[in-house]
């Protein structure tokens, strides 16, 4: 049998108490598309910035073979220099470059340190005839859609001669055309004898372009399967990918929830001008008192988005359709109205868009109300503090003082500071994105339990997580969001993992 | 507020070691302004610490010191104003002119010079706030037009020279004395206001704290708590007592303290206060939690506006004239204060006592190394020698305090 071109053995990595990839092995044959698929967290990432020397060796166990030669990546460099090219989801171009500057970034073509500006022009040229991309290469990066900018960047990739191409999620941020265009560019460049490695969520795409797929679920190797055996197919990737254990970690609780509906959203559409596509259409959604409803999907479908967009609106997107809150239909124009309107939104991203981390406890838990704490604007301190005193103790928060910097507490406990802050402005609507993420076990029973606490005095919640045993545990209904749209509204009786990934993977 | 400790039962010197090393960044410049004032004392025989001298250094503060206020909410949302400088120097000229020319009464001219400042500062926020243009390339537009500005209304007369005493008497004057005299050879009313200060500041620190212990709350221990008592009283009766033995309270003085203290109350008793460092710590979440990031910036830098045009009458003032290169470099001196006074350039950090002290370890730096007759090549190097210790000194103390 013929080496295979890469081989990843009994790969382990783990972050404080995580271990996000788990005895992995991985192997991909010389000149195949070979997918890697799995849910949000299985290690699809991790295992890529393994190989590309982002985490570089001796902090992870395993080895790494190109060409059944073991290697030692100490930095993306070491990598590039075997050939192993990688494109992020972000792209990595300067925008106020150049096409023909930005391929030849890092590498440029010179001479003692000098430019040589007329090969470069014509090198890039043949690169991008290459990837089969008609622009000028003097047009600059921004003036570019991302389809194109995507193009560019498996150019700069060839550029370097790259044997192993590896695409993260290449055409989550492109229209169908343009994922179309770059799914048939992988397909003649596999031809041309560049192993791809395509990491998707979109299964379409998978099972048109896979040769091999391997699939990851809580960082370990799942499975193989080839597909010029006919062992891909839909049902068994959702199968593989999603047959993880339920353990009983949640809170019991009476799904109940009243009649009342207190949110409801008719045609919301959402345009992002910076991103220059929608990312929302036509979203029909309802929360009636005291539900809890959980909003699956994978990343990048649009959940965020879609909180954001109703939550007044902070990213500025082009919003239509209707938002009901209680009865009467609103426009917020800043998350200021929203909140005064009765609704709390605890962002996914707790350090970046929840907390002023330079702040302590005190200070983060009242400063979405501190005008309740504050007769003609001065602060009363003292109630202030037996504000913060009281949720410190209700949320069981882990800090040595009220006092205490939140840069320097745990996940878990910042991830409750976020929340008393959200309470004590006390909604109607609660809307938590990924609310457990990077937490610990113990924190997340605590915040599954005030979830249900809440509801039960009445509150709404809309939980977004792309957890699906989380979703499946806490919520009474279930919207499915792909690719910007609600796919599916099932009731918790018939929800299951599979339904779930059956329409969260169908763009 | 930092000062609240766990230490309960420990002994008076343990306490003071723990009170010390959990504020060592607050009391720091205190420390060095002392540090440079003793060494100044000895270095100059005792000229420096002189009252004369000192009321006339508190009195050269004054202009740079109101800035420093204005720059430091500025920088703590992230930003800096460059324009200030020429803005007061140019409404300085403004007030001289109204003064001189059209005869109005001084208190007719500040305010409209106030309004006038607030409003350039809108003008400055306005790009800002709605284009998200840095602030760096705003303000140094501004500088350049107020700088043109200052040029052509003294084109015509170059110097104008200030005759309303009411006016001149804001950067040289000093509040009058009560008819009777407790010491001979010192100013009675100042004495008086000090003792009146000491009793109000004690007071109320009282009050505080049993507040907080009927709320069970921590507390400083006690010994620290008087030890804390007896340090600010001396201070506030020390600086008193210097003042008292020259001409009293100047009014520079009465207004810097006033400015200071509505800014030390707004900054950390407000909503308003809260919302600025809230949006300086992380303008995203602040957003996210209903404050609305442009109103904000078009308070704070309203705000430096209107103390530049302050600034820019307690100098006219104090020259009792308005020239045309009135402000020149004010706003390079007071981001100096500011830095040397501990706020951050990554925004939600730093405060207004501190700029102000920032702002007399500069201002004394000056006036030391002039009474020693140092060259003013070297003060220079003196000068950005310090601002670089003292920035090192604010960083590597907030890294300790982070880890520990």
């Amino acid at each position: 049998m013929q080496t295979p071109i890469l081989e990843m053995r009994q790969i382990t990595k783990e972050f404080p108490g995580v271990r996000a990839l788990d005895n992995v092995t991985f192997s991909v044959k010389r000149g195949e598309i070979h997918c890697l698929v799995g849910e949000n967290g299985a290690g699809k990432s991790t295992l890529m910035k393994v190989l590309s020397g982002v985490y570089p060796y001796g902090s992870y166990s395993g080895e790494i073979l190109i060409d059944g030669q073991p290697q030692r990546f100490f930095s993306i460099a070491d990598s590039e220099r075997v050939g192993i090219g990688i494109i992020y989801q972000e792209l990595a171009l300067v925008p106020e470059m150049t096409v023909y500057e930005n391929i030849f970034l890092g590498h440029e073509v010179s001479r003692n340190g000098i430019i040589d500006w007329n090969e470069t022009i014509r090198r890039a040229d043949e690169m991008l005839r290459k990837v089969r991309l008609t622009v000028n290469p003097a047009a600059k990066i921004r003036d570019l859609g991302v389809g194109k900018q995507q193009l560019v960047e498996i150019a700069k990739a060839l550029s370097r001669e790259v044997r192993i191409l590896i695409l993260d999620e290449p055409t989550a941020a492109l229209n169908e055309d343009d994922s179309e265009n770059l799914l048939n560019l992988l397909r003649e460049l596999r031809d041309q004898g560049v192993t791809c490695i395509l990491i998707s969520h979109k299964l379409k795409e998978v099972l048109s372009v896979a040769d091999t797929v391997t699939v990851l679920r809580d960082g370990k190797t799942v499975c193989t399967l080839d597909a010029h055996k006919g062992e891909v197919n839909e049902q068994a990737l959702i199968r593989n990918m999603v047959g993880r254990e339920i353990t009983n970690i949640y809170p019991p609780r009476n799904h109940q929830p009243g009649d009342e509906v207190v949110l409801e959203l008719r045609n919301w559409t959402v345009y992002s001008a910076e991103a220059g596509r929608y990312l929302l259409r036509d979203v029909n959604l309802q929360v009636r008192r005291g539900e809890i409803v959980g909003l699956a999907g994978l990343m990048g479908a649009g959940r965020t988005e879609l909180a954001l967009s109703l939550f007044g609106n902070a990213p500025g997107y082009r919003v239509s359709g209707e938002l009901w809150l209680k009865g009467r239909k609103r426009e917020f124009r800043h998350p200021r109205e929203a909140i005064a309107a009765g609704m709390a939104y605890v962002s996914e991203d707790r350090k970046a868009k929840g907390l002023i981390l330079i702040q302590d406890v005190r200070q983060n838990i009242t400063l979405a109300n501190l005008r309740a704490l504050a007769n003609k604007g001065v602060i009363d301190r003292n109630a202030e503090i037996q504000v913060a005193e009281e949720y410190r103790k209700s949320l069981n928060i882990k800090t040595p003082t009220i006092e205490q910097q939140v840069v320097n507490l745990s996940g878990g406990n910042q991830q409750k500071v976020c929340l008393g802050k959200w309470l004590f402005v006390r909604p109607d609507v609660l809307i938590l994105d990924e609310p457990t993420r990077g937490i610990d076990v113990g924190a997340k029973y605590e915040i599954y339990q005030l979830m249900n606490r809440l509801v039960e005095d009445g509150m709404s919640i809309i939980m977004i997580s792309s957890e699906l045993p989380e979703v499946l545990g806490m919520s009474d209904r279930v919207y499915v969001v792909s690719g910007g749209r609600i796919k599916g509204d099932l009731p918790i009786a018939v929800a299951t993992q599979e339904k779930i990934m059956a329409l969260a993977v169908d763009y | 507020m930092a000062t609240r400790t766990q230490v309960k039962q420990a002994t008076f010197l343990a306490n003071l070691q723990y009170v010390l090393g959990q504020n060592i960044r607050q009391y720091g410049m205190f420390i060095a302004l002392f540090v440079i004032m003793i060494i100044f004392s000895i270095t100059t025989n005792g000229i420096f610490i002189s009252s004369r001298n000192l009321s006339n250094l508190i009195n050269q503060t004054g202009y740079i010191a109101v800035l420093a206020v204005g720059m430091t909410l500025v920088i703590v949302i992230r930003h800096i104003d460059l324009s200030v400088g020429f803005l007061a120097g140019f409404l300085g000229a403004v007030a001289a002119i109204a003064l001189r020319f059209w005869e109005l009464p001084t208190i007719v001219v500040v305010p409209m010079v106030l309004v006038m400042g607030a409003l350039a500062g809108l003008l400055t926020a306005l790009p800002v706030a709605e284009l998200k243009i840095p602030s760096f390339v705003a303000s140094l537009a501004g500088w350049l037009i107020y700088r043109g500005a200052l040029q052509l209304v003294t084109a015509g007369t170059g110097t104008i020279i200030i005759e309303d005493e009411t006016f001149n008497a804001i950067g040289n004057g000093f509040i009058p004395d009560v008819p009777f005299s407790l010491i001979p050879g010192y100013h009675t009313l100042t004495l008086l206001l000090g003792v009146v200060a000491i009793v109000a500041y004690v007071l109320s620190e009282i009050r505080t704290r049993n507040k907080k212990l009927a709320y069970n709350f921590e507390v400083l221990p006690l010994d620290m708590f008087v030890l804390k008592l007896v340090f600010i009283s001396t201070l506030i009766g020390l600086l008193a007592w210097i003042m008292a033995g020259y001409n009293g309270l100047s009014w520079t003085m009465v207004i810097v303290l006033l400015v200071v203290a509505i800014y030390h109350f707004v900054t950390t008793q407000t909503v308003l206060g809260r919302h600025i460092y809230a949006v300086g710590g992380n303008p995203e979440a602040a957003e996210l939690s209903g404050i609305s990031v442009k109103r904000i910036t078009y308070i704070v830098f309203a705000s430096m506006g209107m103390l530049a045009a302050l600034s820019g009458v307690l100098f006219a003032s104090r020259l009792r004239s308005a020239t045309t290169t009135a402000g020149t470099l004010f706003e390079l001196d007071a981001i100096a204060a500011a830095y040397i006074g501990g706020v951050s350039a990554a925004g939600g950090v730093g405060n207004v006592i501190g700029s102000i002290i920032g702002a007399l370890v500069y201002v004394s730096l000056t006036s030391g190394m002039n009474l020693m007759g140092i060259d003013i090549a070297y003060q220079y190097i003196v000068r950005g020698l310090v601002l670089v210790a003292a920035v090192i000194f604010d960083v590597t103390t907030r890294r300790r305090g982070r880890s520990a």
